[in-house]
């Protein structure tokens, strides 16, 4: 790898601590919530492809793919689910979601 | 990996991919150099991107820089070595997942002005939140090395003179096959679940009833009626149509 395992590393970092600091941000806003998941899991991406080629193990990047795989899904799903919140209660502010608290 | 040489390639790319004699080349060459400018470039942008993501007031900005953002992380995944994933990361997000964003954020009609009323009052919680992670990562970055022994633990250690998908598809084929196939499922799950999710049974179009018309026999609709010579038949009143179904 032509560039240090050490500057990925800071880039993933703070790409994790923007997500994490996206998710308190906007607490209402849950499409930006899963847009900030969804840095989340590029961060951890790319400490994975990272470390898979400053150590030349394979195995990095066939778990990136399942990563990948696993955050398209969930994407799927919770867009899914979304609609149906907003269909229901057009709505989709995060503070409302109280229907379970009994 | 088990791989017979008859896969020669031209390697032109394996700049990216040195093999296991050269685990680090430090040749100070002016590619490396541009090599290293490029990474300082796009890897600028992609966090700028993904600021911006986490800040935008329109949804719609926001997506539009969380494409961005996966495209430079693409290239970063390039730069690394990582060809067929960077691809992966161009097809699948910005193809699919991105466009997936942007169309919810445009079907749903909700008041995202209201929605952002509340930055202000979290931004100082989510930044001492970020600060304090930032810091963790940074105690944990200081005293950090590779263990010595992580060489010798490698699940699969590159072999040179593949490419990165040749390297990629001899992996996921053989020895991954039943998590390959499983991710597989898990999509299956999550495209059939989508589906049933949204899905809305709309009560105006018109569809076919096929056991209604399994069910009908000749008996029910057709009657057979001899007539008299010069009188002609009385029919009955037809029968009331059924109620129109509830819209």
């Amino acid at each position: 790898m032509p560039v240090a395992l050490s500057h990925y590393l800071v880039v993933s970092g703070l790409l994790f601590v923007i997500g994490i600091f996206g998710i308190f941000m906007n607490r209402k806003n849950i499409i930006i919530i899963m847009m900030s998941i969804e840095l989340i899991l590029l961060a951890a991406n790319l400490n994975f492809v990272a470390f898979s080629a400053a150590l030349h193990d394979m195995v990095g990047q066939v778990f990136t793919m399942f990563v990948l795989t696993v955050a398209a899904a969930e994407a799927a799903i919770g867009l899914a689910i979304l609609v149906v919140y907003f269909r229901n209660r057009g709505s989709i502010e995060v503070e409302d979601v109280t229907l379970m608290k009994g | 990996m088990a791989i017979g040489g008859n896969l020669s390639w031209p390697n032109a790319w394996n700049w990216t991919r040195p093999t296991d004699e050269q685990p680090f080349p430090h040749s100070h060459g002016a590619r490396h150099m541009i090599i290293n400018l490029a990474f300082d470039v796009f890897a600028a942008i992609l966090l700028l991107s993904a600021g911006m993501v986490v800040s935008s007031r329109n949804p719609v900005h926001s997506v539009l820089f969380l494409i961005l953002a996966f495209i430079n992380a693409a290239i970063l995944f390039l730069i690394a070595g990582a060809e067929f994933l960077a691809m992966v990361l161009v097809i699948v997000y910005v193809g699919a997942v991105a466009v997936l964003f942007l169309f919810v954020v445009m079907m749903l009609d909700v008041d995202f002005a209201a929605l952002a009323e509340g930055v202000q009052r979290y931004a100082p919680i989510g930044a001492l939140v970020g600060l304090v992670l930032l810091i963790e990562l940074g105690m944990v970055a200081v005293g950090w090395t590779i263990a010595p022994g992580a060489a010798a633990a490698r699940l699969a250690p590159m072999a040179g003179g593949l490419t990165d998908t040749q390297a990629l598809g001899a992996l996921i084929y053989t020895r991954y096959l039943v998590l390959f196939q499983l991710s597989g499922v898990v999509l299956l799950v999550a495209m059939i679940g989508a589906i049933l999710l949204t899905h809305r049974e709309r009560k105006r179009a018109k569809t076919q009833n096929l056991d209604a018309q399994h069910r009908r026999m000749p008996a029910d609709t057709l009657r057979l009626v001899t007539a008299e010579l010069g009188q002609g038949v009385s029919l009955p009143s037809p029968a009331p149509t059924p109620a129109k179904e509830e819209v």
